[in-house]
């Protein structure tokens, strides 16, 4: 049995949640069709978020590409379809990547599994992203390597503690809706062991009574606590916190069941929700909006 | 002996000859490895200039690993060596991520700006950065003189030097103390 799960118009890291929602419930070896035809928009992490899924699936899932062309030319710009072939049964329409003013692919959706990937992330992203973040987000040009840090602490996330490969795809594009500016955002997905059993494996740690995916989240995303006794551990997280709240930025971890937020004045989110559907691994998004300057 | 220590050299020759960022733990931890190497080819007591200037990007994890960890273990009373560090071509962005790592650890380093004058970075109390400068500005100083000039308390000035040199950021030198850096 095919049981069919219609991906939300827009996908990003709020609409994902429906489809989690729709999937919690199906045996991992039962056979899923995304349905992607009337999807316009996706977010980077709700396209590294859909390989994941698949990674997660002892079934091989079906997805229907989106028949909009426009949305399917930016799908296949960001690389998207390349990974998905391998990890999907693909249907519906074959697009390819066409120009576009109003969103700007700084990395391609690439995979992450070894400190050689970082090397590499972290040297296109140097190339790419310095004058778009300069001239398009007003963000300072010293900025741009702690955008390059940042980024590479994320993605070492994965290296060091996911136990699988993931995923990294950075973009920028007009917020219109929440923010009516341009941003910038970082998606690190993974399917690999997710915090809370990261930090279990940490040797002689004593878990509390409330020891659950959102205090794990907790732990490590906002104390800096690490699987690691090495003292020099957990910094990366903490670098990262760091440079979203230099930028006025917003960082959020899903992790199992939960969710933590690094919530900045511009937006609502809450700062931790717990009970959602699971989902296997780690999945971060970290965003960073154009700064508004005195003329 | 003053020896000096290319880090975009070791990257190239010891992780990737294609690399100029300092990304990732095994990346430091390599780098480290092959500063160790080269400590190891030099006598008992050596300065080494750990020169910055060709490294693109310098992230967290990195400088834990190469700058953090190199400092503990030349700092600790088990030391294969005595050796003293100097850290040149430090960017702003290089420095935000070695600061970051100091802190954590209560570490601190000299660091060399390209005129050639020496700062310290990190954690550093106030009568160890008394004491320090002082030494920068005397040249070499006994200890006597260094109490005077600091403003520190004369039984407590053997306490400030020890600190000083057994944290790599000023060494004895013919019976007198002189602040890492001042002897290039």
């Amino acid at each position: 049995m095919t049981t069919v799960i219609n991906l939300p118009p827009s996908l990003d890291e709020r609409t994902f949640e429906t489809v989690l929602e729709h999937l919690a419930p199906i045996p991992i070896d039962e056979k899923v069709l995304l349905d992607g035809r009337h999807t316009r928009w996706a977010s980077p992490y709700g396209l590294t978020a859909l390989l994941t899924i698949a990674q997660t699936r002892a079934e091989k899932p079906a997805l229907v590409s989106p028949e909009s062309e426009e949305t399917g030319s930016y799908w296949a710009r960001t690389g998207f379809f390349r990974h998905a072939e391998e990890l999907f049964e693909m249907h519906g329409s074959t697009h390819r990547a066409r120009s576009s003013g109003e969103s700007d692919v700084l990395l391609e959706i690439t995979p992450v599994a070894k400190s050689e990937d970082v090397h590499e992330v972290v040297g296109r992203i140097q190339q790419k992203s310095a004058s778009i973040l300069v001239k398009e987000l007003n963000i300072d040009a010293k900025a741009t390597m702690g955008f390059a840090m940042t980024l590479s602490e994320a993605c070492q996330n994965i290296v060091e503690h996911a136990g699988r490969g993931g995923w990294v795809a950075v973009q920028t594009y007009r917020w219109q809706k929440r923010l009516g500016r341009r941003v910038v955002v970082i998606a690190v997905c993974d399917a690999g062991v997710g915090f809370r059993q990261s930090l279990e494996s940490a040797q002689g740690r004593r878990m509390s009574d409330r020891w659950d995916d959102g205090m794990a989240l907790e732990e490590a995303v906002i104390r800096g606590v690490s699987r690691f006794r090495d003292p020099g551990r957990g910094q990366g997280l903490a670098g990262v916190r760091r440079y979203i709240g230099r930028w006025d930025g917003k960082l959020s971890v899903r992790s199992g069941t939960a969710r933590i937020a690094i919530v900045p004045s511009w937006d609502e989110d809450v700062p931790l929700e717990e009970k959602l559907p699971p989902f296997p691994g780690a999945q971060m998004q970290i965003t960073i909006p154009e700064r508004i300057t005195d003329r | 002996m003053i020896n000096h220590i290319d880090l975009s050299t070791v990257l190239r020759r010891t992780v990737c000859d294609l690399y100029s960022d300092l990304v990732t733990r095994p990346t430091g931890a390599a780098v480290r490895d092959g500063i160790e190497k080269q400590l190891s080819e030099l006598g008992d007591r050596s300065l080494t200039v750990i020169d910055f200037s060709h490294v693109g990007l310098l992230d967290y994890s990195c400088a834990d690993e190469i700058v953090a960890k190199l400092l503990m273990r030349y700092a600790e009373a088990s030391a294969p060596r005595d050796a003293y560090f100097l850290f040149r071509g430090v960017s702003d962005s290089h420095l935000d991520a070695i600061e970051t790592v100091l802190e954590r650890h209560g570490l601190a380093i000299v660091a060399q700006a390209e005129d050639g004058t020496v700062v310290l970075v990190g954690t550093v109390d106030d009568p160890e950065r008394r004491a320090w400068e002082a030494m920068l500005r005397m040249g070499r100083a006994m200890a006597g003189d260094l109490a005077r000039e600091a403003e520190i308390a004369p039984e407590q000035v053997d306490r400030v030097i020890g600190a000083l040199c057994r944290r790599r950021l000023a060494m004895e030198l013919d019976g007198g103390y002189v602040v890492v850096g001042a002897v290039t």
